[in-house]
């Protein structure tokens, strides 16, 4: 490797490959976005799939209209439940997994030690390993809201992140407030939580991430469609004939449109976010 | 007892008081839903229950144990889906990591508008899986009209032909490892990025004066510096994907011919379809044991990496 190129070709050669990978990486979202606008015989059409013509919202209208019977469910119906339930995962996980991260960060209780091991031996655990006697279990609580959201809200892997910041924070602001007189829960709720952000917004970025894209459960534990979720729903859709390409990606698009509207705005933290929960593994 | 100690001790009552206050809610969630379900999963995986009939769960040893690893009538579909998870494993790990790896080593050089195009690698990864798996089938779709087919063809000039991609038993697993590919190589990439950007700037500053060439820049100061970050990147792919489901279930069902069925599809049928909660219980512990070893391993491997550091 003596070969010597000089600054300029080997930048203009970077830029190159950067943008044939940029180009790959995006030609399925690009796919799935222009098919969303396209009349549905257009979109299986080879290379012809790219070509944004006859564009119109259609598919669109088309879609919600399809899903306008209890028989089918309702479109709204999927949306609210993917977002009633990632709403409720998302805050009260937030909550459960924090108070139980500090109370093992940092105060002084008999158990603490044995509890903390359970803990990280639960980490180990995917939702995978325990989803058919969870199955089992909860066979009579099948086609509602809180069955998609309860099990979800404890999460060992949330507790892992908030404990290791919380250990790593300088205690010396808490201990004047406790000084002061502060309790704990105040000590918590106003010298903690202020100084945690970070690792609050990781937990709650990786967990809607999840939530939204929870599929194995609901499809274990939903069959109504009132109840279902996005990801079941657009599985269920794009699985009965006659196949309507266009209205299946119309559906995609809104299912993805939360995400990436909160990703967009937050990018800077969802990349931090999951670049440091895979370091502190 | 004097006033001090008595107040102390109070405030130790107190302390744990409040210590298991804040615990408990998470304690008993972790408890309901997944320490007594993974207790559970050992129970049922010895009994003979199913979901179809109303007789109680009776005593089944570990018959479903020996169907599903020895007994020639059944085994096949659980060392088939293992052999799936493997090959998946196999080919996902070391083609995902090398790409995250390039892509971090690109992004890392200092041009502009790297961030915009961090941001487009980034982008599958937000996609919920069951999106990409419904529009990576289309894509795949069979004959000269499918995206794929279509994009071969024309950079080709016509030498590939049209494939079945999903519906031939020797594409079909390949298919759904270069979509997780797309879909995953996002995350791995800004993890690695965190991890070459914690690599210090004088062991560079110290090549340079040394003459180190670019190659041997990577070979002798990024790899060993990233190495803890790849091994735990490569570890936990390797977990996901012995997790491969919601790709398999979406797009094809497991098949053609049983191509593309995994360890988790074959637990969720054999519980679902088949009502057999005892035996994919059994399936479930199988599961388990097998991502429990690779944590223990990559645990080992870590401990050692940092006690050599």
């Amino acid at each position: 490797m003596t070969t010597r190129r000089s600054r300029p070709a080997r930048t203009a050669g970077s830029y190159l490959v950067l943008t044939v990978l940029a180009l790959v990486f995006m030609a399925p979202i690009a796919y799935l976005v222009i098919g969303s606008f396209k009349p549905s015989s257009e979109v299986i059409d080879g290379v012809g799939g790219f070509v944004p013509r006859d564009l119109s919202l259609d598919n669109y209208t088309g879609m919600l209209g399809r899903f306008a019977s209890p028989a089918t469910g309702y479109f709204a119906d999927f949306f609210f439940t993917s977002l009633l339930v990632t709403v409720c995962v998302v805050a009260f996980g937030l909550l459960v997994n924090s108070m139980a991260a500090y109370a093992l960060a940092r105060l002084q209780w008999v158990g603490r030690n044995a509890v903390m091991l359970g803990v990280v031996a639960l980490t180990i655990l995917p939702f995978e390993a325990i989803a058919v006697p969870l199955f089992y279990a909860l066979n009579d609580h099948r086609n509602t809201y809180y069955i998609q959201i309860l099990p979800f809200v404890a999460s060992a892997f949330s507790i892992y992140l908030f404990y290791s910041f919380f250990i790593g924070l300088p205690k010396e602001t808490e201990e004047a407030a406790r000084l002061d007189g502060a309790g704990v829960w105040r000590t918590y709720l106003q010298i903690i939580v202020p100084m945690s952000k970070p690792v609050f917004a990781t937990v709650a970025i990786l967990s809607f991430l999840t939530t939204w894209g929870s599929f194995l459960w609901p499809v274990m534990m939903i069959d109504q469609p009132q109840k279902r979720p996005l990801p079941l729903a657009i599985a269920v859709f794009q699985g009965q004939p006659p196949y309507d390409w266009g209205q299946i990606f119309a559906f995609g698009v809104l299912m993805v449109l939360p995400v990436l509207v909160v990703f967009l705005l937050f990018q800077r933290w969802f990349v931090q976010s999951l670049a440091s929960s895979g370091l502190k593994g | 007892m004097s006033a001090v100690a008595t107040r102390r001790s109070g405030a130790r009552r107190r302390e744990t008081l409040a210590g298991w206050t804040m615990m408990a809610p998470a304690a008993v969630g972790l408890v309901l839903f997944v320490l007594v379900p993974f207790l559970l999963a050992g129970w049922l995986s010895t009994q003979n229950v199913r979901l179809d009939t109303p007789q109680p769960p009776s005593w089944f040893g570990f018959e479903h144990y020996r169907r599903i690893l020895l007994d020639p009538d059944f085994r096949t579909d659980f060392w088939t889906g293992l052999r799936n998870n493997l090959i998946f494993a196999a080919v996902v790990v070391p083609l995902q990591t090398s790409l995250a790896l390039a892509l971090a080593l690109l992004l890392n050089k200092p041009l502009r508008g790297m961030p915009v195009f961090r941001t487009f690698f980034f982008m599958p990864v937000v996609f919920p899986m069951a999106l990409v798996a419904v529009v990576w089938k289309v894509i795949y779709t069979r004959g000269e009209l499918g995206l794929l087919n279509s994009v071969l063809d024309t950079i080709s000039f016509g030498l590939i032909p049209a494939q079945d991609w999903l519906g031939n038993p020797s594409t079909a697993l390949l298919a759904i490892i270069v979509m997780s590919i797309w879909q995953g190589a996002g995350l791995q990439m800004v993890i690695i990025l965190a991890g070459l950007q914690s690599i210090p700037a004088e062991l560079y500053e110290a090549a340079a004066l040394d003459r180190a060439n670019a190659w041997q820049r990577l070979r002798n100061v990024t790899l060993p510096g990233l190495r803890n970050t790849l091994i735990f990147v490569a570890m936990v792919t390797t977990i996901l994907s012995f997790r491969l489901f919601d790709q398999v279930y979406i797009m094809t069902g497991g098949g053609p011919q049983d191509a593309t069925t995994t360890v988790m599809f074959q637990a969720v049928t054999t519980a679902f379809q088949t009502n057999n909660v005892g035996r994919a219980s059994a399936i479930t512990v199988l599961f388990f044991l097998i991502v429990l070893t690779i944590t223990l391993i990559q645990r080992r491997v870590l401990r050692e990496e940092r006690e050599i550091a």
